[in-house]
């Protein structure tokens, strides 16, 4: 059996979330404080418990845009996971294709994805698939980049040895390059998933008939702005879910990794 | 030492001397390469010379030892038997015959362990096997039974950083026997050892050599290293790399631990040493004799 050193983990996770939770809440206080001795206005800058409690109310419409953006966020996620994969892997394996095509990428990434959008809404419609591609166009750029990089830094020394024992380079490929990379496509994958709910809710402001984005621009337009922090509020927990779920399958895809081995712990 | 290791050590060396026939043999085979040449450009356009003229065999199940300076290019020398870099001149025979492709012909084991972070013990030390399309239960139902004389009882799902430094070793070593080739290479396998590990692990590599009776060809800086372990010892010269002299080691075998210290050996050692200071032009900067030993007499 491996060793599995036990460790109190949901300890030291808890001693991890303690520090910014005092700060949230600390920050939270105060502006229910303000805004209350202030008297402002709720249309300008609602207090905290007035959102929480608006946005509760309002779930039933909250609940339908929750889910159609969380939709396009990660389809989107997995479309520019696949792109980047078979990407990566033609400029890992063919020294002309990473010559002719990786400028090219880093060049994609400068850009301006938002004025794309328009465009996007215009060649494509109002539907879902639109909004997947913006998304998928947001996020491919760190996931394909960690690929590469990962794929290249494989350990030269076990390339050679295994060349010694007659592997051919699919072998390679397959045996020491892809592995190496996991570590890095995961840390792509990661800065990729904080985008995407952010890149899916600004294709729907472009255009869209639900979602947070449609949502978000709704409640402006009727002057809810507690309503309008109430979904930056879902957004935020939902980017933050995403992320979580990417780091758990970054464990469960590395279980040769030591406990703690350049592991940011969130 | 854990209780468990010490066991399996202990079991190993009985097992040596028993004979039992469960380590793999591999018959060896006679490893020469002839008038072998190799230069590298050093960057600002000047040639460098790493090997110059060497010729030097290991007749078949015989153990070799190559001693040299560093940047002697006792690498290179191997890096091209494995084939992973190729001579300006000169060739590699094995069994008298010119190989075409060398990749895969010799086991080599490098200087690092070179085990995949990414492979539990038995499939770091079956790698070799499922490269070859051995089916995975079939090489790891090979190696299982070897992991306990290699003192990796008990450790054959643990990754590799779970293991001690010594047990990375050996499962390289293993790694590396499982290969079944003719030859083996081993470059400097025990450099980065403390003392104790590396006189262990000598001594143990010796059993399990006299059991597979493959080839082996190793580079090493310890001139005590090399006499109890070699048959044969080639002193390289500095850069470029020449074969200075050849020494044969005088002692019989099996060679028992407590050979270390007895004065056959002494001399051995002074003989080898003393051919590193006249052809090699090495009087000191050598490593020290092999610190762990036999206490001296019997």
């Amino acid at each position: 059996m491996p060793v599995r050193p036990v460790r109190g983990a949901l300890g030291a996770r808890l001693r991890h979330i303690w520090p910014p939770a005092l700060v949230l809440i600390a920050v939270a206080v105060a502006w229910e404080v303000i805004t209350t001795a202030l008297s402002v206005s709720s249309t300008v800058l609602p207090g905290p418990a007035l959102v929480l409690e608006a946005t509760w109310k309002d779930r039933a419409n909250l609940w339908p845009a929750m889910w159609a953006t969380s939709k396009e966020a990660v389809l989107g996620v997995l479309v520019a996971a696949a792109l980047a994969a078979v990407l990566a892997l033609a400029i890992d394996w063919s020294r002309t294709i990473r010559r002719s095509v990786y400028p090219l990428m880093v060049t994609s990434q400068t850009l301006p994805i938002i004025v794309l959008a328009p465009l996007v809404v215009i060649w494509f419609g109002f539907g879902t698939a639109p909004k997947i591609g913006l998304v998928a166009l947001f996020t491919f750029f760190p996931i394909a980049v960690g690929m590469v990089q990962g794929l290249a830094s494989a350990d030269p020394d076990a390339m050679a040895l295994l060349r010694t024992m007659g592997a051919t380079r699919r072998q390679l490929l397959l045996r020491v390059r892809i592995p190496s990379a996991v570590a890095q496509t995961f840390t792509g994958l990661k800065v990729a998933v904080t985008y995407a709910y952010v890149s899916a809710i600004f294709a729907e402001y472009v255009g869209a008939e639900q979602g947070l984005g449609v949502y978000m621009q709704a409640s402006k337009n009727a002057f809810r702005t507690e309503l309008v922090f109430g979904a930056i509020l879902v957004t935020t927990l939902l980017t933050l879910a995403l992320f979580a779920i990417v780091a758990l399958l970054e464990r469960l895809a590395m279980p040769w990794r030591r406990p703690g081995q350049s592991e940011v712990d969130w | 030492m854990s209780a468990r290791r010490a066991g399996a050590l202990a079991a190993c060396a009985a097992d040596a001397h028993a004979g039992t026939p469960a380590m793999p043999r591999t018959p060896g085979a006679r490893l020469e390469v002839r008038a072998l040449r190799k230069s590298y450009s050093s960057g600002d356009g000047a040639r460098l010379v790493a090997l110059e003229d060497v010729s030097l065999h290991a007749a078949a199940g015989e153990f070799v030892a190559l001693i040299g300076p560093s940047g002697c290019g006792k690498s290179t020398l191997f890096h091209i038997l494995a084939g992973l870099a190729d001579p300006d001149a000169g060739e590699v025979l094995i069994d008298d015959a010119v190989l075409g492709r060398r990749l895969g012909a010799c086991a080599f084991m490098p200087q690092r362990d070179g085990l995949l972070p990414w492979r539990r013990t038995i499939d770091n030390v079956t790698v070799g096997l499922s490269l070859a399309g051995t089916g995975r239960q079939q090489a790891h139902a090979r190696a299982r039974p070897l992991l306990e004389r290699f003192g990796l009882g008990g450790f054959e799902r643990a990754w590799p950083w779970q293991l001690s430094v010594g047990m990375r070793h050996r499962a390289a070593f293993l790694r590396t026997v499982l290969l079944g080739r003719p030859a083996m290479l081993l470059d400097e396998p025990f450099g980065a050892l403390d003392g104790i590990t590396r006189a262990e692990l000598q001594q143990w590599l010796l059993g399990v050599w006299e059991q597979v009776g493959s080839t082996v060809m190793l580079i090493t800086h310890d001139v005590a290293e090399a006499v109890y372990l070699a048959d044969r010892v080639y002193v390289l010269s500095p850069r470029p790399g020449r074969v200075a002299a050849e020494i044969r080691i005088d002692l019989p075998r099996p060679r028992p631990p407590e050979l270390l210290g007895s004065q056959q050996f002494a001399s051995q050692e002074a003989i080898l040493r003393e051919a590193l200071r006249t052809h090699a032009g090495l009087g000191s900067g050598f490593r020290a004799p092999a610190p762990p030993r036999a206490p001296a007499g019997r």
